[in-house]
């Protein structure tokens, strides 16, 4: 009897883990990180670099000094918002990976604000020099993106709500529709730069773009604001509680008397709005204009941000400031001869890891013979 | 308003292979039940691993003072890609299979480091060729246009055109159309292909049938992720004429994404809609419809694809779709 | 006198999931070319048993043999290999493939797949036992019938040469049915052994050559099938009636509160879930819903909670204003009314909770559209958790633990408790008691009466005939999603419910 039960047992077995303590998680965590760095610094290694060299100087190059710390704060901001945008709809297990192009569509929808309308309210306020126009333009534009960026995200869930269509599809192929149509704009005559045959919109005029606080676009003051709003919207109010019911089962849903096509286009519509938001802050706060690169991958990085920190808007705060500095880091280093690409290998290394020992986090190995009590 | 549609149709063919072969790379990966969204990320990986590995080959010849062979330095090139690929496919699926992490964000990951990695390299490559880094004469004429049934300098016009059409092309078009061919083949006609169709669609009923779920998604997602860096190879070796150019994939791998749904899943559709993806990205050089703009034809292949989508949702088409278990991760039941 | 020679023997076969036993020193022998059926009421281990021959499950304890030799069976592809082979109540096939794709599915063979000789293989199994297959066709556009008829040929295409068919007819008409046993007495002709897993008398008596009985776990016996009827294998099969003093008070003043009228319910596959139930519910009465597992017990207390889709009939529900008729309304809106549903699936979540949410929150399901404005009114929801906990003696760790992590008995108190915390009219649970100790049972028993005292209609779906017969004070009998009868336990004995539950549809074949 006891060898058949042995021969029955495998080498390895894995096993749920009911709970863990959160020190032991954080632990796991913390290896893993370190597992990612070590992982990094071999691969700089073979490449010929110094890696306690690089790893120094990107911490200089994203904390040492109030110019790089304005630097990460100004790539942290819209990471974090489409972010906080992606939990939404992840938390509904809604897979949204449209942030590229809701952000660009909240871009254009604000850059369209600026670019017809900046010359009259200027004029406006050489009339009047009061800050009125200025402030009138700038919610404009801000509710023309929030709009803008809402109804794109609106589009497949209404597919998905009305016949199953797949989302995770849907809202990628969106992304490129957005970004060829940046493109588009950049060749329009009411839209391009005067003077220059390169395909480049122009800047807007300084009214519509956002005032600095410490040195930063106010925007980040309105990141920090949502990153409260976020946690008390979905921890706190009935349409956070029907998202998390919803994501977690849609027959609950049904039972508890939850429309779930409708919390499906409430929630992608913030999902969107927030992304679109996020396309404003890019483009009236930190380049006043619109460029192909507005989302450059900020989209796709967020859905990261927002799955590392389990949707969680505190932990995406400050996942989102850890990865802009590791952006922000390999941007300066790359005057000391290291390429600016070096970021994006460490975010992704970083990331591998991460994704990684959510495993350990969530099962444990059982190995033969070390049978634990159930 | 005349339109060649000769030139257009062999540039739709050249600019097609490229996203067939990521195409077909993710067909296969899906097939097991996996959407890997790392395919720019695996195409930049067979881009960069390719110039370098023939770089370093006529590198060494030249030091060693022979002189290099077109075909090794390809048949070099060409293994560093599926490599590349294939190792990118490695690490998505230790996580994905093993780790059971989330497939659309592992994925995402996956291209961001691809990205990184090819430029970093191709950049660190740059440094030390002196500016940038190129492979010789030798290895580009490799990629040279063929002649196969030496028609091309024919004095009947008509043969000359078939043979334009047909057979003018550098050999990794006929690769590509090759590896559909035999994709094809091994979907419908193998045992193997058999199994790994019932792995994407259900692997609990495959798994009940005997069929080892783990070994057949690993390998599926691997060989798929090198055929994707084949793709990547084709956009340095042939789009670039094996000069290295910062972001050199530009968004092809997500179109290659985009033209699996379009070709429903299906290698032989793949060649057709390969044709048309390859023309929607360049027929704004050929046709000009007047108030169309050029960058609204860019926007074609994503909005046909979308169409696709919701056709085959509303009809809730079961075999033009994708494979059921598409997105999410399989273990066993735990009792 | 000729030895007998026996396929399978199974002897002393124990196994526990958890505390709960569901084989306990269970032996059965199949003879070799007969076709024997496993017989037992819901849960009384028939399909557990067969799993651990098809290598799902693992004995605990307890010795297989195979043609005399012990055999030790750790995957289903092991049973292959010993030519045992079973057809599941849910079938394993891949809808895009077709059947012939299915049939042949992981089997060992050359590169190329010969379709044609696959084919041939196949219509030629057919034949021999009389199948209707078309390999070439597509299993989602297929009858469930033809499903069940590729899971076999599946099953002896790969030379399986012991069958076990876990609840076969549960899906067929009565002509697909007698077409299957046809095809069984074929291969028993061929010398074939078969089991079949049922709980239709009839069904045995037609096509079983001799009978197996568990009850609650337990092995009951083997009989003949020649020297049984339908009363004999009733008796063995729900057994005497133990006493188990569950109280029944009784409530002289009864209201009428629900009245369903000729209900047809529709479900996925487009047959008749429910058809034509007519019945009434009183206020302080326990009107029990007896039947064999999927018999529509499910599909008619969702339909009442307007979570089904009624194809006709109606559900009148008695108001401040009179009768109104219910169908249609929303979930919540009957659930305001006063109509409650604790459904207690096989894993215990499920509908009713979310594993993953809190005690708390999983009160908010019912609650969380009463309060005005756009917060969740957690405070409130967290009193009535430290109610529930206090006078239902839940244990937990505190109300911010998951519900999944509780154990079973506290689960169904969490989802009992809040059903029963808004006071509704109408209470439906169904298998409140599934997977309790005899202890959290009587917790479970009382508080179901004490609601009938407040005058409360309470629905009670049970899978044990005994408790049903000494708690409600009519059982209402579905069989195939007809009601057979509503009889009054006192006047009628648990095997005259026996053979409601079992009896429709085999009145045709009984009277041959």
């Amino acid at each position: 009897m006891k060898q058949r039960a042995e021969q029955k047992d495998p080498f390895v077995r894995i096993a749920k883990r009911a709970s863990i303590a959160s020190g032991k998680a954080w632990g796991i965590r913390a290896v893993a990180f370190l597992g990612a760095l070590l992982t990094g610094a071999l691969l700089l290694l073979i490449l010929g670099h110094n890696p306690l060299n690089i790893y120094g100087e990107m911490a200089r190059g994203a904390f040492g000094g109030a110019m790089y710390l304005k630097e990460t704060a100004r790539t942290a901001v819209p990471l974090l918002i489409s972010a906080i945008g992606i939990a939404f709809a992840f938390k509904m297990q809604f897979w949204n990976i449209g942030a590229e192009g809701q952000i660009l569509v909240g871009g254009i929808a604000a850059s369209a604000v600026a670019i017809y309308y900046d010359a009259q309210f200027a004029a406006w306020a050489a009339e009047t020099g009061s800050a009125l126009p200025k402030i009138a333009l700038l919610v404009l534009m801000f509710l023309a993106a929030f709009v803008a960026g809402g109804l794109y995200g609106v589009i497949p869930a209404l597919f998905k709500s009305k016949w199953g269509t797949n989302e995770t599809l849907f809202t990628l192929m969106l992304n490129y529709i957005a970004l060829q149509y940046v493109k588009f704009l950049t060749y329009q005559p009411a839209w391009k730069m005067a003077g220059t045959s390169f395909p480049k919109i122009r800047m807007f005029d300084p009214i519509a773009t956002l005032p600095k606080v410490l040195g930063v676009h106010i925007g980040w003051i309105f990141a920090l604001l949502l990153v409260v709003l976020a946690y008390f919207y979905l921890t706190r109010t009935k349409h956070g509680y029907e998202i998390a019911v919803v994501g977690e089962s849609t027959n609950t849903a049904r039972y508890a008397g939850i429309n779930v096509s409708k919390v499906y286009l409430r929630t992608m519509f913030l999902s969107g709005a927030l992304s679109g938001f996020a396309g404003y802050l890019i483009c009236s706060g930190a380049d006043g204009t619109l460029t192909e690169s507005t989302a450059g991958g900020i989209g796709f990085t967020a859905i990261t941000v927002a799955w590392l920190a389990k949707m969680n808007p505190f932990a995406m705060l400050i996942v989102a400031i850890f990865i802009a500095a590791l952006d922000r880091g390999a941007g300066f280093q790359s005057a000391s001869g290291v390429p600016e690409s070096c970021a994006e290998v460490l975010v992704g290394i970083i990331l591998f890891f991460m994704l990684g020992c959510e495993f350990f986090i969530n099962y444990k190995l059982v190995f033969r013979g070390k049978e634990v009590a159930a | 308003m005349s339109i060649d549609f000769i030139s257009l149709f062999v540039a739709a063919v050249l600019a097609g292979t490229p996203l067939l072969l990521g195409t077909l790379g993710e067909i296969l990966t899906e097939k097991s039940g996996h959407l890997n969204l790392g395919v720019e990320g695996m195409m930049f990986m067979g881009a960069i691993a390719s110039i370098a590995a023939s770089w370093a080959y006529e590198q060494m010849a030249k030091n060693a003072g022979f002189a290099a062979s077109g075909f090794l330095s390809v048949l070099i090139a060409l293994l560093a890609a599926f490599g590349a690929g294939a190792f990118g496919a490695l690490v998505y699926s230790f996580l994905t299979v093993t780790l059971r992490a989330n497939q659309n964000v592992t994925g995402l990951t996956l291209t961001i480091f691809g990205t990184g990695l090819a430029n970093f390299c191709g950049e660190l490559l740059g440094k030390s060729a002196g500016g940038f880094v190129t492979v010789s004469k030798v290895t580009k004429a490799a990629f040279a246009q063929l002649d196969l049934l030496g028609l091309k300098e024919s004095t009947s016009p008509v043969l000359q055109t078939i043979s334009r059409l047909f057979f003018q092309y550098n050999w990794m078009v006929y690769f590509a159309i090759a590896i559909a061919l035999i994709l094809a083949w091994f979907f419908k006609r193998t045992r193997v292909g058999l199994n790994l169709r019932a792995v994407g669609e259900s692997p609990a009923t495959a798994d009940a049938a005997g069929i080892n779920v783990t070994r057949y998604k690993y390998i599926a997602t691997v060989i798929g992720g090198g055929i994707c860096g084949m793709g990547g190879m084709y956009m340095s070796m042939v789009n670039q004429s094996g000069v290295w150019v910062h972001n050199c994939v530009a968004g092809y791998g997500w179109l290659a994404v985009a033209l699996v749904i379009f070709s429903t899943w299906s290698p032989l559709r793949g060649l057709i809609c390969g044709l048309i993806f390859g023309a929607f990205t360049i027929m704004r050089l050929y046709v000009n419809i007047p108030g169309l703009a050029m960058q609204i034809y860019d926007m074609l292949p994503y909005a046909a694809t979308i169409l696709v989508l919701i056709v085959t949702s509303i009809r809730q088409s079961r075999e033009h779709a994708q494979p059921k278990s598409c997105g999410t991760n399989y273990f066993r039941e735990e009792r | 006198m000729e030895q007998i020679q026996y396929a399978v023997q199974m002897r002393n076969i124990r196994k526990t999931f958890g505390k709960v036993v569901a084989n306990n020193n269970v032996s059965l022998s199949l003879r070799k070319g007969e076709i024997l059926a496993l017989l037992g009421e819901n849960g009384s281990g028939k399909t557990t048993l067969m799993n651990m021959l098809a290598g799902i499950y693992y004995p605990d304890h307890g010795e297989i043999l195979i043609d005399g030799k012990e055999v030790i069976i750790r995957s289903p592809k092991e049973a292959f290999d010993l030519g045992i082979g079973m057809i599941h109540q849910h079938f394993k096939l891949v809808d895009v493939l077709t059947a012939a794709e299915n049939i042949v599915l992981g089997l060992p063979g050359g590169i190329q797949l010969n379709r044609r000789e696959a084919a041939g293989h196949i219509r030629e199994i057919s034949a021999k036992y009389g199948f209707q297959i078309d390999p070439d066709k597509k299993i989602y556009n297929m009858a469930v019938s033809e499903k069940q008829t590729v899971e076999i040929v599946k099953v002896l295409y790969r030379g399986a040469d012991i069958l076990i068919l876990d609840e076969p007819t549960a899906v067929l008409t009565p002509q697909e049915t007698q077409k299957l046993f046809d095809v069984l007495r074929a291969m028993k002709a061929d010398g074939k052994s078969i089991i079949i897993i049922t709980h239709k008398l009839h069904e045995v008596l037609d096509v079983s050559d001799r009978v197996a009985i568990l009850r609650k776990g337990e092995y009951i016996g083997t009989v003949e099938t020649a020297q049984a009827t339908q009363q004999s294998l009733t008796e063995a099969m729900v057994g005497r009636s133990i006493s188990l003093a569950i109280e029944r008070p009784e409530v002289d003043e009864k209201e009428e509160l629900l009245r369903v009228q000729g209900l047809t319910c529709i479900n996925a596959e487009g047959v008749a879930a429910v058809r034509d139930v007519s019945f009434t519910a009183y206020g302080g009465e326990i009107l029990g819903i007896a039947g064999v597992a999927g018999s529509g017990q499910k599909e008619l207390c969702e339909a009442i909670a307007g979570l089904y889709h009624v194809k006709s009939g109606s559900i009148e529900f008695k108001t401040g204003a009179g009768f109104e008729n219910i169908v249609g309304a929303k979930p919540d809106e009957i659930f305001k009314k006063g109509i409650s549903l604790a459904f207690v699936p096989e894993d215990r979540l499920g509908m009713g909770l979310v594993g993953s949410l809190d005690m708390v929150d999983n009160m908010l399901i019912r609650s969380y559209k009463n309060n005005k404005g756009p917060l969740v009114d957690r405070k409130t929801a967290k009193k009535v958790c430290d109610e529930l906990i206090e006078s239902l003696e839940i244990v937990t760790p505190g109300t911010s633990t998951p519900v999944r992590r509780l154990s079973g008995g506290n689960v169904q108190k969490v989802l009992l408790g809040r059903e029963i915390h808004y006071n509704p009219k109408v209470l439906m649970v169904s298998y409140p008691v599934r997977g309790l100790d005899i202890n959290s049972s009587f917790k479970i028993y009382d508080l179901l009466n004490g609601q009938k005292k407040k005058g409360v209609a309470v629905i009670f779906v049970g899978e044990d005939l005994d408790v049903l017969m000494e708690i409600s004070d009519r059982i209402l009998v579905l069989c195939g999603g007809v009601l057979t009868g509503i009889v009054d336990p006192r006047n009628v004995t648990k095997e005259d419910v026996g053979l409601l539950m079992v009896h429709t549809g085999g009145e045709k074949e009984a009277g041959k």
